[in-house]
């Protein structure tokens, strides 16, 4: 029973990185800066929804997606379904050939509105198809893939091909998507004018608290069994499945679960930035926001966000000022990453910095873990407690299986298989 | 945030340049002694009169944006109209600026991406408070600063040949709409060339798809044929197929509105499919390739192909060589100049003419200024503003040579007029 | 759609359908083989296979300036001279990378996946800066280009008919290098099992770095041979990206059959798409099929059966 302590919910650091986290978010950069650039932040917190969903599914479930812009995008063009509609009123389209419906599908000759695009004047119709259109589409893919055990490298560049799709058929389909444009000038929402400056700020705290939901969300994941088993089977993938679980099942899970965080991301996007186009559909797009991911560290939830932070504002500051020298930067940071620090920020952080901090700040239940947990606790609370501990604690009733056959891997192994790099 | 001195992009090492200075200070003498002998406060009028919305303009300078793609996929195209620009404002600056203001720019780089150009045109107006824009390039970086230039009430003079259907109070358009581009070309070649039937093809996007529309209900109109039309994403490589559906149909005419990259695989895999353009059929004619694209197809790909835009390099005219000699000496003696390169370095001086008019730096009062304006200097000749802030332009067709250039074979008799809601074309 | 044309007129159009049909399979071939090697033998995920093609584009571009400017003479055949350099200077670069780069990742797919495309933006930028943000255009010698006329409809570009041979050339280049030369066996032995490999004697870092080189040289070529139909500048090597990986990936990663059986596979249905539906929907379409087929059998056409 003196494991229960090693699961909790959140540890002491986890706590205080939170608290930290919400601190800079609503207080430090809402003071801080002028409305153009907390707009600007906000921007960048949309592509934190989509580190975020990289973090669980790839750094957790060991699955590498370089599509994660088609749900970004299909969020993203749910929402601007929606403000588009509204904003294409008959009295403001009226030099139209047709009023009433969006300007680009007059420029195509288009006279009525497509039967798909009717249910999105329904706001309640519209969030819901943010949330689940992505979703679907996700399980879809994760069905087909997974249950084949498409794994790895393969999955990667299928789900490559999958973007290349979208944008093609986005930008071939300009009658109905927009085409190249995409959905531009999107005023209100509800008749509530988001592109004032108070709405930006309202938008910009919607869009934090959104994001703090949804890494909420993911600690809990990563704190149920549901969690240690991703980790399990990323690492030893067979042994898992040998233990009778469906492995395909609970990667399905993951993949959808990112791509709704994406989606989401989307539509906080086309809130905050008025229009939504193709070229966040790409490839170029999907495989940026994996090297958010990367730089905060793929196992930290939290990095996911300072690490999306900081390559964005890393870049707007170099675009400004040399913008020649941005792709060498850019180039240097993905190299860098991948071969110097493979765990992000986040293992430099718990290297460097942690233990530097007073001792309150790491508590007296780390006391007992050995120094390794310092390095990376989260990788740690997520290795220690895989399975095994649980079902030891109780909830053994249905799920009584040889606890010896799913226990992780020991740690030597973890260089060689997991992808996964403690320091 | 980088602010550029206007001399920063000069090259003085150059001999060329030492003439050209030579000139410039021969043009600013006269204005020198105007200033000198004059009191300041008339050369120069208060900067609380000139500028009531708290733009950047100071006593002696005025701040305006650049804002082009200078990384990316669409730095190929962008280039150019970035040196068009700068090139126009040395010059402004040498004749005494504007106002009695020299002009300085913030260049900001929109990265071939979108939301970046929102974000900053955004930077330029809000925080920079510019006193106007020149940039974007494609419509989708157009349509995406659009709201931006709206709500902040700022002013872009926005350099390409494009799709029309928007006519916007913050935007003057210094390039052509399709209809001036597309109605002359097609005119003239049936007319001279006798064309019946016509191939469409285009780069699969907004502005080749609106260009074959309005193509399409002219030449029906005329009672031809369209014979095929075809669309291939952008960046396609492989045109054989289309090549040989084109040898089955037999057009008259192929008109191409092919972009970017896929350029170049199309004229080439063109020329070895053995289709040859010096041959009078099928003959080619396009609205997409300028100068500057044909530095990457290759001019020994492309002779005898025509295209139909407003401005060649050849032209013939005291004005055009000026400005052919000052962008050769600034920018290197290999550069060419391409149509929206021109239409870029139209903008400062549309730009500098209207707030003159105005005597005001103020953004509305530039925009009741601009119908009207006229511009004799142009390098492609006279133009003058509409009242729907395009231009009116003549239009020009254009033989493709091997040495890259083009030869004007035919340019209408009148200024055309810009007509970006066409009815009947829609 | 067809009754509008006589029998003798389809058949022409058969044939050259087919013939670009042709082309298009060598091209990817050509761009696959390279990207076949490095991933299918070494595991390695290389994103900038198109970058690496580009530069044997530009080495293609600043031969041609050499020679008109101090060898017109031989302008001719500078071509040749321009593909083996180009092949040089890619599988320098390859080794370098190897050497600098891509050992360290060893057995981590997914990251060489991002180190290598961080080396693409590097490439493309160093590009930009040093042969600028246009395309460059690179002259032909004039008997590359034109076609070669059989009857009055049928006419064979010669720089196809150049692309079909160099296909062949370096495909069967490839085929004796990897399965009837002493180098061949000791990748294919490293592929099968490394530590096993490394305990009789073969140096199995060598044998990486080698193979690297090799695949990127290939691209130089192919980068080289493409300067004929395609563009060269700094961003063209990303249009080629997605297509090479999704021939390589079909075709089974670690066959070289596989590769081309499913270049031809895929070249032949979208050039017969292509003459059919639009080019945009062609695309789409080819792609969902590859797409549709690797989902019902991901381990591509042709599996090769070894122990993981």
């Amino acid at each position: 029973m003196q494991q229960r302590s090693n699961i909790r919910f959140m540890s002491r650091q986890e706590v205080l990185g939170y608290i930290m986290l919400a601190v800079i978010l609503l207080a430090i950069i809402p003071l801080s800066l002028d409305v153009f650039r907390l707009n600007l932040i906000g921007k960048y917190l949309t592509y934190a929804f989509v580190a975020l969903g990289l973090v669980l599914c790839w750094g957790y479930g060991g699955i590498l997606s370089l599509g994660q812009g088609v749900f970004f995008g299909l969020g993203g063009y749910c929402m601007a379904m929606f403000l588009k509609l509204e904003a294409s009123d008959p009295e403001s389209t009226k030099i139209q050939s047709t009023p009433g419906i969006p300007d680009f599908m007059d420029w195509n000759q288009i006279t009525e509105l497509p039967w798909w695009w009717e249910p999105f004047r329904q706001l309640p119709f519209a969030l819901s198809a943010i949330v689940l259109l992505p979703t679907l589409f996700a399980f879809i893919i994760g069905v087909a893939m997974f249950k084949r055990r498409v794994g790895g490298v393969y999955f990667a560049i299928i789900t490559q091909a999958i973007a290349a799709i979208m944008t093609i058929l986005i930008i071939g389909q300009q009658g109905y998507t927009g085409g190249v444009n995409g959905i531009t000038d999107l005023r209100t929402l509800l008749g509530w004018d988001i592109r004032s400056d108070s709405a930006k700020v309202i938008l910009y705290y919607v869009c934090s608290a959104a994001l703090f939901i949804c890494l909420l969300l993911s600690q809990f994941i990563r704190y149920k069994k549901l969690g240690r088993i991703l980790v399990a089977m990323r690492d030893r993938e067979d042994r898992v499945r040998f233990s009778g679980y469906d492995v395909a099942n609970f990667k399905i899970f993951v993949f959808c679960l990112s791509a709704m965080f994406s989606a989401i991301g989307g539509a906080m996007f086309t809130l905050q930035v008025g229009f939504m186009s193709p070229s966040f559909v790409g490839i170029v797009p999907s495989i940026e926001m994996v090297i958010y991911c990367a730089v905060g560290g793929r196992l930290s939830l939290l990095g996911a966000v300072y690490g999306t932070l900081l390559v964005n504002w890393a870049k707007t500051i170099f675009s400004e000022t040399f913008p020649e020298l941005w792709l060498f930067a850019m180039g240097a940071l993905f190299i860098a990453v991948v071969m110097a620090f493979p765990n992000g920020l986040a293992s430099l952080f718990k290297r460097y910095i942690e233990p530097k901090l007073p001792a309150w700040y790491s508590g007296k239940t780390m006391v007992s873990k050995a120094p390794i947990i310092e390095k990376d606790s989260s990788m740690e609370t997520a290795h220690a407690n895989a399975l095994g501990s649980e079902e030891n604690i109780g909830s053994s009733k249905s799920l009584a299986k040889p606890e010896t056959a799913v226990t992780v891997a020991p740690r030597t192994d973890e260089k060689l298989e997991g992808g996964v790099y403690v320091d | 945030m980088c602010i550029f001195n206007y001399e920063s992009g000069s090259r003085d090492n150059s001999p060329v340049f030492k003439r050209r200075s030579f000139i410039k200070t021969l043009i600013a003498f006269p204005l020198g002694l105007i200033l000198a002998s004059s009191p300041l406060s008339w050369a120069n009028p208060p900067t609380s009169e000139v500028n009531t919305t708290g733009l950047a303009v100071t006593d002696d300078t005025v701040t305006v944006g650049i804002l082009h793609s200078v990384t990316g996929t669409m730095a190929i195209s962008e280039t150019g109209s970035v040196q068009a620009e700068k090139l126009a404002i040395d010059q402004i600056n040498a004749m005494g600026g504007v106002l009695g203001r020299k002009i300085e720019y913030i260049q900001e780089d929109g990265a071939s991406d979108w939301p970046t150009f929102a974000e900053k045109s955004k930077k330029l107006l809000v925080n920079d408070k510019v006193a106007s824009v020149f940039g974007c390039w494609t419509s989708a970086s157009r349509k995406a600063v659009l709201p931006v230039f709206e709500q902040y009430n700022g002013m872009l003079y926005y350099p390409t040949f494009y799709e029309g259907l928007e006519q916007s109070p913050n935007v003057i358009y210094t390039g052509q709409e399709a209809t001036q581009q597309i109605i002359a070309g097609i005119d003239w070649v049936v007319k001279e060339k006798g064309a019946k039937t016509f191939y469409l093809l285009g780069s699969d996007y907004i502005w080749p798809r609106t260009s074959n529309k309005i193509a399409r209900k002219h030449i029906e109109k005329l009672g031809l044929k369209v014979v095929g039309e075809e669309y291939y994403p952008l960046g396609h490589t492989q045109f054989n197929s289309v090549i040989n559906k084109i040898k089955l149909k037999k057009p008259d005419v192929i008109y191409a509105i092919v972009v970017g990259g896929s350029n170049v695989a199309f004229y080439k895999q063109l020329k070895a499919a053995g289709i040859d353009l010096t041959k009078e059929k099928p003959l080619l004619l396009t609205i997409s390739v300028t100068e500057d694209e044909i530095l990457g197809i290759g001019g020994e790909n492309i002779e005898g192909a025509y295209a139909a835009m407003k401005y060649f390099q050849s032209l013939d005219n005291p004005n055009n060589q000026a400005f052919v000699q000052a962008f050769k000496d600034k920018w290197g003696k290999d550069i060419v100049i391409g149509d929206v390169t021109q239409a870029a370095y139209l903008g400062p001086w549309l730009w500098k003419a209207a707030v003159e008019k105005a005597g005001s730096f103020d953004i509305d009062k530039i925009r009741a200024a601009s119908p009207g304006i006229e511009l004799t200097t142009a390098p492609e000749g006279y133009v003058r503003i509409h009242e729907n802030h395009h231009l009116w332009s003549k239009t020009r067709v254009g033989l493709a040579q091997k040495d890259g250039q083009y030869k004007v074979v035919y340019e209408s008799e009148e200024l055309i007029e810009p007509n970006p809601f066409p009815v009947g074309y829609q | 759609m067809f009754e509008e044309y006589s029998m003798a007129e389809l058949t022409d159009i058969l044939f050259m359908q087919g013939f670009a049909g042709l082309i298009l399979f060598s091209v990817l071939v050509l761009m696959a083989l390279g990207l076949a090697i490095i991933f299918g033998q070494m595991g390695v995920i290389n994103m900038a296979h198109g970058e690496f093609m580009i530069l044997g584009a530009y080495t293609t571009y600043l031969t041609s300036h050499i020679f008109e400017t101090y060898l017109p003479a031989l302008f001719d055949g500078y071509f040749f001279v321009a593909m083996a350099l180009a092949f040089l200077v890619c599988f320098a670069l390859g080794v370098l990378v190897e050497w600098g780069m891509i050992r360290f990742l060893f057995k981590r797919p997914l990251d060489t996946l991002l180190a290598t495309w961080g080396l693409s933006l590097i490439l493309q930028q160093s590009y930009r800066t040093v042969f600028g943000a246009r395309e460059v255009g690179v002259t032909l010698p004039e008997w590359m280009m034109g076609s070669y006329s059989m009857t009055e409809t049928i006419e064979v570009p010669i720089n196809g008919i150049f692309v079909m041979v160099l296909t062949l050339f370096i495909a069967s280049g490839v085929y004796f290098l990897m399965f009837r030369s002493l180098w061949g066996k000791q990748v294919r032995a490293v592929v099968q099992n490394r530590p096993m490999a490394g305990a009789v004697g073969i140096d199995t870092g060598k044998v990486d770095r080698y193979t690297f080189g090799i695949g990127c040289g290939i691209a130089g070529i192919a980068g080289s041979a493409f300067t004929m139909i395609g563009s060269t500048g700094p961003t063209s090597g990303q249009l080629y990206i997605v297509d090479t990986f999704l021939v390589v990936v079909f075709g089974g990663a670690q066959s070289l059959i596989g590769t081309i059986a499913s270049a031809f596979t895929i070249s032949q249905s979208q050039s017969t798409l292509e003459f059919f539906l639009s080019g945009s929907m062609a695309k789409v379409i080819t792609l969902l099929i590859v797409v549709g087929i690797l989902m019902l059998r991901p381990q591509g056409l042709f599996a090769l059966k070894i122990r993981q």
